[in-house]
């Protein structure tokens, strides 16, 4: 054990020292075959890290991945900064996003089942790091890059078929939850980031609505879009973020965020990438993004196109007033890989975004 | 270019299947592996090659490039068997075009077998999707299942056991569906939000429902425009077996041919027989159990212009699988009487009605010889039935063939 640490310190001591620049790549496909080549990341001190000039960042209301939390970062070549646009940033050739998939672990080494929350260092001894995806802009667009870490947690390695992790959670209650986790091949990366083929992949997450909030940086908490600013890594804010498009603030809504926002804003984070009118969710006909609205479309009264046994016997997506006779609520339920929604990216259901989106169901007037 | 792939892999064949309910088998994780990563990385033109052997899967396939062949030994030689998937709402999910895979089996899938979304120039030939426990409602939805795609083959495929429908093409533009044999799914071949279908010379037996032209409300694209001819649907009398809330749902076991608020819909010289509860049936949204609150505004819901001609019935409606049509086959035609070949639920656009009529151009039209239809009155409450054929003597224009871009049509005619 103790040989092993050492080891890990004389690995990372060099690219400590010598603090260079995360990797600019903005042509070609030489992706590195190790994580530690990009050096968004550095381990040091026992922690992984967001390497010097690379900001960490968090989103208002996540995607769920089977209780895995997630520390994720932005870079941007020097000089270069993103352009503001309500609904998607345009980031410039070279820009790494980072979003690194982890568990939290105890003192005896077990996996801990708790909802996220932000860190920028995460201490070795206390996290199992299960996958690093790298989003790319390069000149042709943005290229998906998943790595996986190593057993020892030193690196972690390209792998474009993806791979699976059997995985035990342990709660507060000391209930145990088995997961299944399963790391995403390319083709599925895409799936999610990509609206059609030949469209490109796009950045879901580092989007104005889930990004403007507060981060507690070290020097004090901030709201994100304006330190990115003043970071120079994005230029247009609005001067006044009143008019910035936000979603509730997921676990801790904000004063005045009703239940409505908060279950909207789970649909947009889960749901909307495929579910909107030119995703894959398309061919439903069912949108969950924010343009839509609350009607047929968002799967009011909706009867489900093509869900095969995803319908669990339920005649609409959205019953007001029943969750229990909902599609929606029986696929976000289920962990079925035919029925579940997502399709990909979870093993497990999670209790407490279903407790939201079936409280808001059972919130709503009305009849089919 | 050519890519023959798995020359060592291919040896092992699984020793676990015997065991059926069993602990699920053990996935070929390598050959999984390269075979993902070969779709991950294939280039346009590329042929994938999948050598013979049942090779075992746990997670989904996916190809995004586009001008790839996917080619196996055969049918019954090369098979993808996913008992026990793990992950992935389908086998091979292809969001790409120029796309072809024929001669290989995709079995046991826990979600659709095969999905194509969104691609134009697609050929699915002399492939297989099966459940092969037989018919179950745990089974996948679908078995190959192009949607919103354009210029599209499927040619000599069979697909089993499917718990939705066993050739399902949604929201497509020019397809054609012909030499295929579906069996004991719920819907053998359907036809959905589609424009310009030709479904010929295919064989439905053994599902709930033969072959069915449905358009379904709230979508980007209402269907119009097929036709179904030469095909032999037969004895399709399964026990649905499908999920309430799907457009199969509806469908009453023993259905030869079902037409579903579809327009222009032309149904000739085909064989269909020994259907409990019709040959031929034609209805519209308002008898699949919802209200307008879910519909949006401009939706259609009514079956128009359904050409019927030329066509060989064998016996049929002789015990319908629905409450309401066995009480009324027991009054009006007798407890060993049977319905007319064609049945229709009655509704009309009240809007289109020219003299208390349909327009002839929007009409159900039969030239059957000695073939009878039935109106079970729907929007009456099923009480004041007709077996008139007076409305339904008139003629439509033929639709025009279904013509698939050149290279397809060549490329289907070494089938």
């Amino acid at each position: 054990m103790r040989a092993g640490w050492l080891l890990l310190a004389t690995l990372f001591l060099g690219a400590c020292e010598q603090q260079r620049a995360p990797l600019y790549l903005p042509s070609g496909e030489d992706y590195p075959d190790k994580l530690s080549t990009w050096g968004v990341l550095q381990q040091r001190g026992g922690q992984l890290q967001p390497a010097a000039g690379v900001l960490p960042y968090d989103l208002n209301t996540p995607l769920f991945t089977d209780y895995a939390h997630k520390l994720r970062t932005v870079w941007m070549p020097e000089g270069r900064s993103a352009q503001y646009a309500e609904a998607q940033f345009d980031y410039p050739v070279g820009t790494l996003l980072s979003k690194t998939f982890y568990y939290p672990r105890d003192a005896q080494g077990r996996l801990l089942r708790s909802e996220q929350h932000g860190v920028e260092a995460l201490r070795l001894d206390r996290v199992r790091l299960l996958e690093t995806r790298i989003l790319l802009r390069q000149e042709q667009g943005w290229v998906a890059l998943p790595y996986v870490w190593d057993e020892a947690q030193r690196d972690a390695t390209l792998d474009w078929a993806g791979a699976s992790f059997d995985l035990q959670l342990q709660d507060a209650t000391g209930e145990v939850l088995a997961v299944d986790y399963q790391v995403p091949d390319a083709n599925q990366c895409a799936g999610c980031h990509e609206q059609q083929a030949g469209k490109g992949v796009q950045p879901l997450g580092p989007k104005a609505r889930h990004l403007n909030r507060d981060y507690v940086y070290a020097d004090g908490a901030v709201n994100q879009l304006q330190r990115w600013q003043a970071e120079g890594l994005l230029q247009g804010v609005p001067a006044d973020l009143a008019g910035v498009p936000r979603n509730a603030l997921w676990g801790a809504p904000r004063e005045g965020e009703s239940l409505e926002h908060q279950a909207r804003s789970y649909l947009d984070a889960n749901c909307s990438h495929c579910h909107n009118p030119e995703g894959p969710g398309r061919t439903s006909g069912l949108y969950l993004d924010p343009a839509t609205p609350l009607g047929i479309a968002y799967g009011l009264c909706k009867q489900p196109v093509a869900a095969g046994k995803g319908s669990g016997d339920r005649l609409v997506d959205i019953h007001p007033g029943a969750p229990e006779k909902s599609v929606l609520s029986f696929r976000l339920h289920s962990t079925d890989p035919s029925i579940m929604m997502p399709e990909l990216g979870r093993s497990t259901s999670h209790r407490e975004g279903l407790e939201v989106i079936d409280r808001w169901i059972a919130s709503l007037d009305g009849e089919c | 270019m050519r890519t023959a792939a798995f020359a060592l892999l291919a040896l092992p064949l699984l020793l676990t299947a015997c065991g059926d309910s069993e602990a699920p088998p053990v996935a070929n994780l390598d050959f999984q592996k390269q075979l993902q990563t070969q779709l991950i990385k294939a280039k346009p033109g590329e042929v994938i090659e999948i050598p013979a052997g049942t090779w075992q899967l746990d997670r989904s396939l996916s190809l995004k490039v586009s001008g790839v062949t996917l080619k196996g030994a055969g049918m019954d030689k090369t098979i993808l068997n996913f008992k026990g998937q793990k992950s992935g709402a389908e086998g091979l999910l292809v969001d790409a075009s120029d796309f072809t895979i024929e001669d290989l089996a995709m079995e046991d899938t826990k979600g659709d077998a095969l999905k194509v979304v969104g691609g134009r120039n697609i050929i699915i030939r002399r492939v297989r999707t099966e459940w092969t426990n037989g018919p179950a409602t745990e089974n996948g939805a679908y078995g190959i299942y192009p949607v919103q795609t354009e210029n599209v083959l499927v040619d000599g495929v069979v697909a089993i056991g499917a718990s939705d429908a066993g050739i399902y093409v949604g929201q497509s533009r020019n397809v054609v569906v012909r030499n295929s044999r579906a069996e004991r799914n719920v819907a053998g071949i359907e036809i959905e939000n589609t424009i310009g279908a030709d479904v010929y010379d295919n064989v439905a037996t053994g599902n709930t429902g033969g072959i069915l032209v449905f358009n379904m409300p709230n979508l980007p694209q209402p269907g119009h425009s097929t036709r179904v001819y030469r095909n032999r649907v037969e004895g399709n009398n399964h026990k649905n077996f499908g999920h309430k809330g799907t457009p199969v749902a509806s469908i009453p076991a023993g259905s030869g041919v079902v037409i579903n608020s579809n327009d222009k819909v032309e149904i000739f010289d085909n064989d269909i027989g020994e259907h409990r509860t019709a040959n031929v049936i034609v209805s519209s949204y308002f008898s699949t159990g919802y209200t307008d609150l879910s519909t949006e505004a401009d939706f259609d819901p009514y079956p128009e212009a359904i050409h019927i001609h030329g066509n060989r019935f064998g016996p049929g409606g002789d015990s319908p699988d629905n409450l309401e049509l066995k009480a009324l086959k027991l009054a009006k035609f007798g407890l060993n009487g049977r319905l007319p070949d064609i049945l229709w639920d009655g509704y009309v656009n009240p809007d289109k009605l020219v003299d208390g009529r349909l327009p002839a151009e929007l009409a159900i039209c039969i030239d059957n010889g000695e073939a009878g239809i039935v109106n079970v009155d729907g929007p009456g409450g099923y009480k004041n039935i007709s077996t008139d054929m007076t409305p339904h003597r008139c003629e439509l224009p033929r639709l025009p063939a279904v013509e698939l871009q050149a290279a397809l049509a060549e490329a289907g005619e070494d089938a």
